[in-house]
């Protein structure tokens, strides 16, 4: 049964009404139909710029926006459309740790009132009480359990996401979606939250959503990863297929742009012209081409869909998949 | 003069391409000791606690730290846009020769946009909403060109928008901020900072907000440009990568003060400083073991206003926890650690950085 997966998503879609005064003169496509399972303890990474949709998945996925279209599944129940009082129950099996830890605590609830909320809405009666329970999350996230009783200004940033992270797990969930968990930290605590959500998904057999634009700290943290590009998945596999065999021209782009320390110089760098084009009115067929330096005239008239190449795992939604090929020939071939 | 032959040392063409002690004496700008001061009601702040470098024209310098390291009081004293009212500034900035701590506001304001310019991480907040981008641009270029005409202005200003690869200038030039993308606005930001050809550009956290693809671009643009107007650039991030991709030369900075300086190769690729270490090992990479786990620095950058007495690093060094170490109690001072011109201020001795860096550092699969 472990095959089954805990999260299945097909189709899922979300498109935002712009009006101009009472007329709505158009539709952001903020999420274009998403097709994926997250199987029980495994971990996806949803990476992708800015406006491609990313963020706007995790929070249909947790039910904070209602779905244009499409369906949520989990654990085998529809979940698209439930109601508050249907999904009370689902509530604790599913949580969010939000990527700004100043905005997502209540400033003047101690840190015990803050982690214990879950338990109270829910009703739940913990063995010991609910302060022992809450310093026990509190330990597991590497907090001083003594310091319950104080205000989340006198913590520090990565501290305040521990704070989030504890209350995302005092109602035991098995799924939990991070929607940027450290991208707003300093690099050195990045480092400490990443190791700690990593000892957590381990020992506690979690599973993860992690919404993140940096593919360096995705690498570190999933199994798999998905590619989002303006509202839909262009690439999704393994984290070696995404990592160390990317077929999607945009997967290569995006992996190639970003400055590593084991690198110096700019060498190696695929040049994308242009920027994202906007969600308001997406690029004919496939949304990339804009960008792509592989476009040709069937990429502007049939969507390429998400499929898997080699009876593999890995699944491109390309024309012309990067098969084979060193990053190098294909900057060579971009700045031609 | 004889042409063929270089001139022998001393002469006046003469640069080392490491400037001994990193303070170069024909560099454009020069910083010593510097030091910035804010009396809060809590207690003084010292922001930035006796920092020195120096830039040449046509070279970059990556100054790099966490919040609270002194960056970017650095930057905004340099530019002298500190409240004199508030902040306490000594040392020495000079900029092309000009001394400019305790210059008149007005003397500094006419180097400011002309000699030297800034270029800020969020464009949006720095760029008015009201007015059009070339408006803005024109008078940046107005203010130190008071004879210029307006269609003068214009034209200067629509001839930067192409230059920083803003397609259909002529139209875009009318255009307001809102109606510009997050990169396509730095680029805007970018054509404002050189409409005057300044020979110093400062860059805080110049594509923090952007995405990375649009990032690249932006670093290539500056690397371009920088090779056409022969500028002195000053790059402030936290981002190890950016700095490897286009700093000539490190700064690494801590609690106000200079850690670690020296050329790329050396602060990237030798490290000397325990904190440096911290963050190599502490970001992921694209490369090595991705089930290593990350060694991250323990604890939290300090308060400034209560720094930890001796090296400020102290509470968070592994090293620092040794018997007999000094750390605690004396402020290491920066000194040349190996190599040629490349600076340290930690009180390790070259054997024991050596010796932790291959134990504890260079073994770690993200780091090298």
């Amino acid at each position: 049964m472990t095959d089954e997966p805990l999260l299945r998503v097909r189709g899922l879609t979300k498109h935002f009404p712009v009006r101009q005064g009472l007329r709505a003169t158009g539709l952001v496509r903020a999420v274009d139909g998403l097709d994926f399972d997250v199987r029980p303890g495994e971990t996806l990474g949803l990476v992708g710029e800015s406006g491609c949709g990313k963020t706007t998945t995790g929070r249909m996925l947790v039910r904070l926006l209602e779905p244009t279209a499409g369906t949520i599944e989990f654990a085998g129940r529809d979940i698209t459309h439930a109601g508050r009082r249907e999904l009370r129950p689902l509530r604790q099996d599913l949580q969010i740790i939000f990527q700004d830890p100043y905005a997502s605590l209540n400033p003047r609830h101690t840190v015990g009132r803050i982690v214990a909320m879950p338990l109270q809405v829910n009703g739940i009666k913990p063995p010991g009480g609910v302060k022992a329970r809450v310093q026990e999350l509190l330990e597991l996230v590497g907090l001083n359990p003594e310091h319950y009783n104080r205000y989340p200004h006198e913590f520090s940033g990565g501290q305040r996401q521990r704070i989030g992270i504890a209350r995302a797990l005092a109602l035991r969930p098995k799924l939990i979606v991070a929607d940027e968990p450290v991208s707003a930290l300093d690099v050195s605590i990045q480092a400490q939250v990443v190791n700690l959500l990593r000892d957590l998904q381990r020992d506690l057999g979690l599973a993860f959503v992690f919404i993140a634009h940096d593919l360096a700290v995705v690498r570190h943290f999933c199994q798999r990863v998905a590619v989002m590009y303006l509202g839909r998945i262009v690439e999704i596999g393994d984290r070696a297929d995404i990592y160390e065999r990317p077929q999607h021209p945009y997967t290569r782009a995006l992996l190639s742009a970003i400055p590593d320390v084991t690198r110096l110089g700019p060498a190696g760098r695929i040049r994308l012209s242009g920027d994202v084009p906007t969600p308001l009115d997406p690029p004919s067929g496939c949304r990339f081409r804009t960008r792509c330096w592989k476009a040709r005239d069937i990429c502007a008239t049939e969507e390429p869909a998400l499929v898997p190449r080699d009876g593999g795992d890995q699944a491109t939604a390309c024309h012309f998949p990067e098969v084979a090929g060193a990053t190098e020939a294909i900057v060579e071939e971009v700045s031609r | 003069m004889d042409s063929s032959d270089p001139a022998p040392s001393g002469g006046p063409d003469d640069r080392p391409t490491v400037p001994e002690q990193r303070t170069g004496q024909d560099a454009y700008l020069r910083v010593s000791d510097l030091r910035v001061r804010f009396d809060t009601e809590d207690g003084v702040v010292r922001a930035v606690d006796g920092v020195s470098f120096a830039v040449e024209r046509g070279r970059t310098l990556g100054i790099v730290g966490e919040s609270g390291s002194g960056k970017s009081v650095t930057s905004l004293a340099i530019l002298g846009l500190h409240d004199a009212k508030r902040a306490t500034i000594t040392g020495e900035i000079s900029v092309g020769g000009r001394q400019l701590v305790g210059l008149h506001d007005e003397e500094v304001r006419r180097l400011r946009g002309r000699d030297m310019a800034m270029i800020f991480q969020d464009p949006l907040s720095a760029l008015h909403p009201y007015y059009t981008v070339g408006r803005q641009i024109a008078e940046a270029y107005r203010v130190h060109h008071p004879k210029a005409g307006r269609r003068e202005a214009r034209q200067r200003a629509v001839d930067m928008l192409d230059r920083v690869g803003i397609p259909q200038p002529a139209r875009r030039f009318d255009q307001y901020p809102h109606e510009f993308s997050g990169g396509m606005r730095q680029r805007v930001m970018i054509a404002m900072a050189l409409v005057n050809d300044p020979a110093l550009l400062i860059a805080d956290e110049p594509t923090t907000a952007l995405d990375v693809t649009v990032q690249a671009q932006i670093l290539d643009l500056l690397a371009d440009l920088q090779a056409e107007f022969h500028s002195a650039i000053i790059l402030i991030t936290h981002d190890l990568g950016v700095v490897g991709q286009v700093a000539d030369e490190v700064l690494v900075m801590y609690g106000g003060r200079a850690v670690e300086h020296g050329s790329v190769e050396q602060v990237l690729r030798s490290p000397q400083h325990p904190y440096t270490w911290g963050l190599l090992s502490s970001v992921p990479s694209l490369h090595g073991d991705a089930d290593a786990d990350l060694l991250p620095i323990r604890g939290n950058p300090p308060s400034l206003i209560n720094l930890p007495p001796g090296c400020a690093f102290h509470p968070r060094c592994r090293y620092a926890d040794r018997p007999g170490d000094r750390s605690r109690n004396e402020v290491p001072e920066l000194r040349p650690a190996g190599a040629d011109g490349h600076l340290v201020a930690c009180h390790l001795t070259a054997e024991e950085r050596t010796t932790f860096y291959a134990e504890d550092v260079a073994s770690v699969g993200v780091a090298r």
